[in-house]
């Protein structure tokens, strides 16, 4: 079906490194705890000699706001604040994009040229994201099929946003400078399945340098997505690899739509084009509305305006899969242009409490038939005005088919608008970082020390510890098969007990809902060597996990007295069986009275002794017994 | 066409053969990689054999070239053309100023083709790309001179007191100065002795991030420094650069009592032993002192030259008094600023090399590498040592501030100058550089444990 539409899919994997520094200073790459001081800046990009508008700059531009950077001194220094030039590029993060690119058969450049990229919504200090292009060409087989790899890239990462309203934006600093690296395939994955198999399969290979970091916010894809007919969406920041086919596939869903939508248009409009705009205030429509809404805009000085979009009415809320409507591509436009809160429109109204009669007054006032929309916007004048300009450019776009745009990944799969796609990057040398020379004796040096892939790593894992390739996948899936050979090392636990833990307690505990992104492997480590000390028993592992995992800050000890799983010891044990034994002694001939016996121990004994060790035990006082007799 | 490119050797050879110059596109195969490119100008720390290439996405790279390198030339180069737009026409009742230019760049454009970085000059230039400045003033430019902050001396500050002069003339309301940032305190303090009670402000003004970066503090600076100029009600040298790390703050510092005092922050420049004039922040300009000399008053003075024969040493631990004698007699100096230790001492080895100066007329002032805080002789016996043998306390006057002082005291009296006369000017106030009360300082607040 896919191939049918033309899809193609291009991927861009980023993954922050796990150096001890950041790639232009000396700050570590840990989060820290700590006071914050905060500053306030503001950007203003510095025109091109071309004198070319860049849409994505101007949509910045045209939406300058104040930005507060909150710094902790922990893990932000000067160079963060755009107070001190970079320092050189951290040798540890090349190294590690060196490697990536060699697992990749990409051809290194024979000079790193770190370069400024001029990014000016805030996310980084400087106004430019420094970057530089480390390999070029390289390819990896998915499937059976190759995937060329156009680029591996090293950059430093933004800083991450803390919040934003109307005109102010707020950042912190810690992430920024944190090396990444990007992976950017050619646009030639077909399917949405495909597309998460190859961003695992990138992922995998970054992991193999073991200096890439895990968990929340370490990873992002973005996508760039397009159909026949359509156009090339970026969609920026997937965090899970399992929301890749659904984006994928409601993008798809998205253009097609769009691509419905405007067939439906050209031809309720004959072929021309959407008459001009005329922007018209309807603030006397609402003067007495009922709806709570329009009422405390206007109240606090807003004032209502509308434009009529010609035919297109029931085109805005139609819908062919939930959430995807014409509507609320103007609204998000509107939104990302005016950061107003949102747009009213002819197709949902009469609804939240505008009635029927100030919807016809509204279609009056703008001179609107039955055919037609109306959008209205209540907000300050300048803002409403705007966000109906965008409203109207946009809807305009809609004429003609899919509009290429920057999007935003949700959690739920669908995008919303950002920007504008950007013209030709506008980049220029970062002059004070002097090129770095990538010798053939130092490329040599990488090549013969590459990392074991993850492919060498299951295999050595399943053959060393007797693992099924299940079990090892599983490890090397949830990226616990460091931390499994690890604890392995460490103790004497058997390595199946401690895979199973590590992989499917831990999934079933994330299904069931408890916060296991909370246990670290330092802590996961600790609760593995108080099992091995015999702290506790294999069978109360899941509850220990479980409890750990929403009591973040408590003791393994905390959680065993919690639970009740304190400690029985193998005296009183034996002890026990013994006398059980004794009290069924007539019976010991019975093969069953083993299992019999054994359910009434479990029934005391569950989570506070190991289930093995107490069947061992009850094996040997019955065999005791029935040798006495 | 190569040698503006800065390659050398090899690829210069292969460049000049195929007439390939700055912008051209190349197609360049190397190691199985097939890339195409614009040629980009060589980066001066860059390997003489790497011939850097821009790639389509906008990313530089560094190719190495050698005889196995196949490279050919695509397309030529399209010269980048703008034109800045015209000036907006003067609007009726603002104030005239001009920003006058001695290099450095506070305004730029980037060609992102090649990656260069040009410097907007001229009025409408600047105006198109600050455009808020149009609405404080009516501007005109002037470029002066383009001499980076550390190549300045004593002649270029007399070459731009003379043009300051000359604004004044010509009826400005108001004169920026833009500057390097390095030695922007010296020439505000030369500036400040040369043009004394000026008619209207001079505001020296730099950026200490590049003005090519979105997060420059140029463009705010700048603006500041013209508003200063068009409307201060204080007519001073004045240095106006931003105070902290953030944007909302901008100090306006008199030009005798400012130094730079971090390499590359935003807030380095801070006024020593006195408060700022005045500040600027998001709600207006405030002023911080009501003693300044304000705008339109009396008593304009104008005295550009500076005898060049004078230095400031700094005293370390076991200097050589030597060393002293030694730089008098070979530079033929007719005076020297000590920044001294503490409340003003050097070694009391230095007390017969100290007395023989005294005796030919040269004139030695002493300042405190302390920064903060005033000398003071009495104090200590070596003090009072140092005192007879003819050391003149330079009470609390910034130690570049003293020397620039003294070369202005020796121009403006003349080869004949008796040595009382220029003792006597060196310790009058002149333009706010020496005496004043010396506040306390302002209390740490931040949550400090101790453990
Ligand atoms: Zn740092």
């Amino acid at each position: 079906m896919y191939d049918k539409l033309g899809l193609k899919v291009g991927l861009e994997v980023h993954r922050q490194l796990d150096t001890k520094r950041k790639l232009f200073c000396d700050c570590p790459t840990e989060p820290a705890e700590g006071q914050v001081i905060k500053i306030t800046r503001y950007l203003r990009e510095a025109q091109s000699e071309l004198g070319e508008v860049d849409p994505a700059a101007l949509f910045e531009s045209k939406k300058r706001k104040k930005i507060i950077y909150h710094i902790n001194p922990a893990n932000v220094c000067l160079v963060e604040m755009d107070e001190e030039p970079p320092h050189d590029l951290n040798p540890e993060a090349v190294e590690t994009a060196l490697q990536i690119a060699a697992l990749l058969k990409a051809t290194p450049v024979d000079e790193i040229h770190v370069m400024r990229k001029i990014v000016i919504d805030g996310s980084n200090t400087s106004g430019f994201q420094r970057t530089c292009i480390v390999a070029l060409g390289g390819e990896l087989v998915v499937d059976g099929k190759k995937i060329p790899i156009q680029t591996v890239t090293l950059e430093e990462d933004a800083a991450k946003i803390v919040s934003t309203s109307r005109g102010v934006v707020e950042y912190d600093l810690s992430r920024l400078g944190i090396p990444l690296i990007e992976v950017a395939t050619a646009p030639v994955i077909s399917s949405p399945q495909e597309a998460a198999r190859v961003a695992q399969a990138i992922g995998n290979v970054l992991r193999a340098t073991r200096k890439v970091k895990r968990g929340i916010g370490t990873v992002r894809q973005d996508l760039n997505v397009s159909i026949s007919g359509g156009a090339v969406t970026e969609i920026k920041g997937v965090q899970e690899l399992e929301l890749i086919p659904l984006v994928v596939e409601l993008e798809v869903k998205r253009q097609l739509h769009l691509l419905q939508v405007a067939e439906e248009l050209r031809k309720r409009l004959g072929g021309q084009a959407l008459p001009p705009p005329q922007y018209v205030e309807v603030t006397n429509v609402f003067q007495n509305t009922k709806s709570s809404m329009v009422r405390k805009k206007l109240e606090t000085g807003g004032k209502a305006y509308a434009v009529k979009l010609v035919r297109f009415a029931g085109l805005l809320s139609k819908e062919s899969v939930k959430g995807i409507r014409l509507g609320a591509e103007l609204a998000g436009h509107a939104k990302a242009w005016a950061e107003v809160e949102g747009i009213l429109h002819t197709d949902e109204l009469p609804a939240y409490g505008i009635t029927a009669e100030e919807v016809s007054m509204l279609r009056e006032a703008v001179g609107a038939d039955e055919q037609d929309a109306v959008v209205v916007v209540v907000d300050e004048e300048t803002k409403a005005l705007e966000a109906l300009r965008a409203v109207y450019e946009r809807a305009a776009q809609a004429v003609e088919g899919v509009p290429g745009e920057t999007r935003a990944a949700r959690p739920d799969g669908l995008t919303v608008y950002m920007r504008p796609r950007p013209g030709s990057a506008r980049m220029y040398p970062e002059t004070d970082i002097p090129p770095l020379p990538i010798t053939h004796e130092y490329m040599e040096k990488i090549l013969s020390n590459l990392p074991e892939t993850l492919d060498q790593t299951a295999e050595r894992l399943a053959k060393t510890y007797s693992l099924s390739s299940q079990l090892v996948q599983a490890l090397i899936d949830e990226e616990k098969e460091e931390l499994f050979e690890q604890i392995v090392r460490a103790t004497s636990l058997p390595a199946t007990v401690v895979a199973a833990a590590l992989t499917e307690t831990m999934r079933n505990l994330r299904r069931e809902g408890y916060p296991v992104q909370n246990l670290s492997d330092q802590l996961l480590a600790e609760i593995f060597h108080s099992l091995a000390s015999g702290l506790f028993s294999k069978e109360a592992l899941p509850d220990i996990l479980g409890w750990m995992s929403k009591n973040p800050g408590a003791s393994i000890e905390d959680a065993v007295k919690s639970l009740g799983l304190s400690h029985v010891s193998s005296k009183e044990l034996e002890k026990e069986v013994e006398e059980l034994v004794q009290r069924h002694a007539a019976e010991a001939g019975d093969p069953r009275l083993v299992n019999r016996l054994m359910g009434d121990l479990m029934k005391k004994y569950r989570g506070k002794v190991d289930g093995k060790l107490l069947h061992n035990i009850l094996v040997e006082k019955i065999e005791a017994v029935k040798q006495r007799s | 066409m190569v040698s503006e490119l800065g390659y050398g050797g090899f690829v210069a050879e292969v460049l000049s053969g195929l007439g390939v110059g700055l912008g051209d596109e190349v197609e360049v195969v190397r190691n199985g990689l097939r890339l195409r490119g614009f040629v980009m100008a060589r980066y001066e720390y860059g390997a003489p054999d790497v011939l850097v290439l821009k790639l389509p996405n906008g990313y530089n790279i560094g190719v190495r070239i050698d005889a196995s390198t196949q490279i050919r030339k695509l397309s030529s180069a399209v010269a980048p053309s703008f034109n800045p737009p015209p000036p907006a026409p003067p609007r009726e009742n603002l104030p005239r100023v001009m920003i006058a230019n001695t290099g450095g760049t506070i305004a730029s454009r980037i060609d992102y083709r090649t990656g260069g970085v040009k410097p907007a000059l001229t009025a409408s230039d600047l105006v198109s790309i600050v455009p808020e400045i149009a609405e404080k003033a009516n501007v005109s430019t002037e470029i002066l001179m383009q001499v980076v902050s550390e190549n300045m001396t004593p002649t270029h500050w007399t070459e731009i007191a003379r043009k300051v002069d000359e604004f004044f003339r010509r009826g400005f309301d108001g004169v920026v100065i833009t500057h390097g940032t390095d030695t922007m305190g010296y020439t505000a303090a030369a500036l400040s002795f040369a043009l004394q009670n000026p008619p209207a402000p001079v505001v020296l003004v730099g950026a200490q991030r590049s003005s090519d970066r979105p997060s420059s503090d140029a463009a705010l600076n700048l603006l500041t420094a013209v508003e200063v100029a068009a409307c201060a009600p204080f007519a001073e040298v004045v240095v106006a650069m931003h105070g902290w790390h953030g944007d909302d703050n901008v100090l306006i510092h008199r030009g005798t009592r400012v130094v730079k005092l971090h390499t590359s922050s935003r807030g380095a420049f801070q006024s020593i032993n006195s408060s700022p004039l005045a500040v600027k922040t998001p709600q207006g300009l405030k002023l911080l002192t009501t003693s300044f000399h304000k705008r339109g008053e009396n008593g304009y003075m104008f005295q550009p030259v500076f005898d060049e024969r004078v230095m400031l040493v700094k005293f370390f631990p076991g200097m050589k008094p030597e060393a002293l004698e030694l730089l008098v007699e070979r530079m033929g100096l007719r005076g020297v600023i000590l920044e001294g230790t503490g409340l003003g001492h050097v070694a009391s080895s230095f007390v017969p090399v100290l007395k023989s100066l005294r005796e030919k007329g040269v004139f030695v002032g002493m300042t405190s590498q302390c920064r903060f805080g005033r000398v003071n002789m009495n104090v200590y016996e070596n003090g009072r040592d140092l005192m007879r043998a003819g050391v003149i306390p330079l009470d609390n006057m910034l130690p570049e501030t003293a020397l620039v002082k003294l070369m202005w005291v020796l121009g403006k009296l003349g080869q004949k100058a008796a040595y009382e006369e220029v003792k006597n000017l060196m310790l009058t106030d002149i333009c706010g550089e020496i005496g004043g009360r010396t506040g306390p300082q302002p209390l740490f607040t931040g949550e400090a444990e101790i453990v």
